[in-house]
């Protein structure tokens, strides 16, 4: 987990703790596979298609999810990272920072785009790269992958590609990184 | 982050916080459509006391571009010719709804009491000959782009030192992040004493000019020379200003900046502000990204105090934590925004 998601992360200035490994290294890298089959299937190839991962947690899985289409299609997708922290709808209510700079492949205009984010909670986060995309142009659709949907959600809005559906207390922390996804809690 | 009042008040934290912020404003700026909604309903006054161009309409775009509303308040204009008081004044616009007023006085301390009468984010947009905090960060975030971090490099603040708040600012800050600064005046312009600033003072440009990697060029105000603080502009240009010639002698990577309005032909040549080292008008672009930062800092940036320490009992009915990215209000209500 980022240091910057940690200090937002209430308790502020907690730290995670790990309680239950719940997908290993293989798992992840499997789940990645799987979904880029997913992708392939959905989109019929990959024409037109561009991945955007949220930053931070979306990005590195993003890339592996590139890295896996184009070693099954040989084609290579775009990636693009996208932060929403302008967009939020709880600002002034939370400590909102940006986490990095967008980085968005120069036209997205017909693009049939997919957010990768790392795990899907309450859905406000999707919500508002939704309307972040929408000031960077007009995708021909906009689909949504995510490594860990945990419940929870507060908007209308569902995955469709997920590498494993978790139930969760609210309470609870999800990290999700390359070596695996962990179920733990912020501990002061 | 409260308010911004003062150079000083920023630790090398807040200073690179800030920077970093900017970056990401730097990237909406070059957006087709340079806006986002982060501060959709907040209101950002400017309330000027003293002539200013740039710098007033760098906080009006900066507050539109993030989708807040704009009031304009300016001296020349206004009930101040009736004889209405700065505190009336601040306090009219408190009463008015403003969340973030950015104040230019002639008067150094201005910003601060205003801070003191309302309850409403101040912006110090200079006071007299005091501080202009985003003066000083545009300023190290421009150079920070060219020379990247900004630890041991040189910069020489050149010109009229005592009169300039820009130089107060960039001392402040460009030190804060490590630069050792060099100021450079005909003793008539330099403060009385710099004693307690973390700088070094000179009197010969070109003894300084091979060592340093960046040069601030101040503005030379005429009515300097009715005071008869220099003999003439012509005299002061021979010894103090960026000449052409001067401009030859340095290297490829020095950094030329000036915080405008520029008197070509005074302080710097004119075919020394158009040099690709120059970086005049990036000043000018950061700016804007530079005040988004700030207003974006104080007025959303932090949000209510940290809950953790209120909510207490039990553990299932608290949103105490959250995924990575995606969590609740963190309050005692079960994450209801």
């Amino acid at each position: 987990m980022a240091d910057r998601e940690r200090r937002i992360s209430p308790p502020y200035g907690g730290v995670f703790v790990p309680r239950t490994r719940v997908l290993d290294r293989d798992d992840v890298a499997r789940a990645i596979w799987r979904m880029a089959h997913e992708v392939i299937e959905r989109n019929h190839g990959l024409d037109g298609v561009v991945l955007v991962g949220l930053q931070t947690g979306g990005g590195w899985i993003a890339e592996r999810l590139a890295e896996a289409l184009d070693s099954i299609e040989h084609v290579r997708p775009a990636v693009g990272l996208l932060d929403v922290a302008f967009y939020r709808d709880d600002i002034g209510l939370r400590p909102v920072l940006p986490e990095a700079v967008t980085e968005l492949p120069s036209d997205i205009d017909g693009a049939q785009v997919v957010l990768v984010d790392d795990v899907l909670f309450t859905g406000r986060t999707i919500r508002a790269a939704l309307d972040a995309l929408h000031d960077y142009g007009r995708p021909r659709s906009v689909q949504l992958a995510v490594m860990v949907d945990r419940g929870h959600r507060e908007l209308p809005i569902r995955p469709d590609y997920v590498g494993k559906n978790l139930p969760t207390r609210r309470d609870e922390v999800v990290d999700v990184h390359p070596e695996g996804v962990d179920l733990g809690e912020m501990v002061r | 982050m409260r308010h911004l009042l003062s150079s000083a008040d920023l630790d090398r934290d807040d200073v690179e916080a800030l920077l970093d912020l900017t970056d990401s404003f730097v990237e909406v700026s070059n957006r087709a459509i340079p806006k986002v909604p982060a501060l959709r309903g907040r209101t950002v006054a400017t309330m000027f006391f003293e002539d200013s161009t740039r710098t007033r309409l760098s906080f009006e775009t900066a507050a539109k571009r993030l989708s807040a509303d704009t009031m304009s308040f300016s001296a020349s204009s206004s009930s101040v010719n009736k004889g209405e008081s700065l505190r009336d004044t601040a306090l009219t616009l408190e009463a008015m709804g403003v969340d973030a007023v950015v104040v230019r006085h002639r008067s150094s301390g201005a910003p601060h009491r205003v801070a003191s009468w309302v309850d409403v984010r101040v912006v110090n947009g200079g006071d007299g000959w005091h501080d202009h905090p985003t003066q000083g960060l545009l300023d190290a975030y421009t150079l920070r782009g060219r020379l990247g971090p900004l630890d041991g490099r040189r910069v020489a603040i050149v010109g009229d030192v005592k009169h300039s708040r820009v130089a107060r600012a960039d001392v402040a800050i460009l030190t804060t992040l490590g630069a050792e600064v060099t100021l450079v005046a005909p003793p008539t312009l330099l403060p009385p004493s710099i004693e307690g600033w973390p700088a070094t003072a000179v009197h010969d440009l070109d003894a300084v000019l091979p060592e340093v990697d960046a040069v601030v060029l101040l503005r030379m105000q005429r009515e300097r020379m009715t005071e008869a603080l220099v003999p003439s502009l012509r005299e002061y240009t021979a010894r103090w200003g960026l000449t052409v010639d001067r401009a030859r002698r340095l290297r490829d990577d020095v950094v030329f900046m000036h915080p405008g309005p520029m008197n070509r032909g005074v302080e710097i040549a004119p075919e020394v502000a158009d040099d690709p080292r120059a970086v005049i008008v990036d000043q000018v672009r950061n700016g804007v990204a530079v005040r988004m930062a700030v207003l974006f800092r104080l007025l959303a940036g932090e949000g209510p105090e940290p809950v953790a320490d209120v909510v207490s009992d039990g553990a299932d009915d608290r949103s105490v934590a959250a995924d990575l990215s995606e969590q609740p209000v963190g309050a005692g209500d079960g994450g209801a925004t």
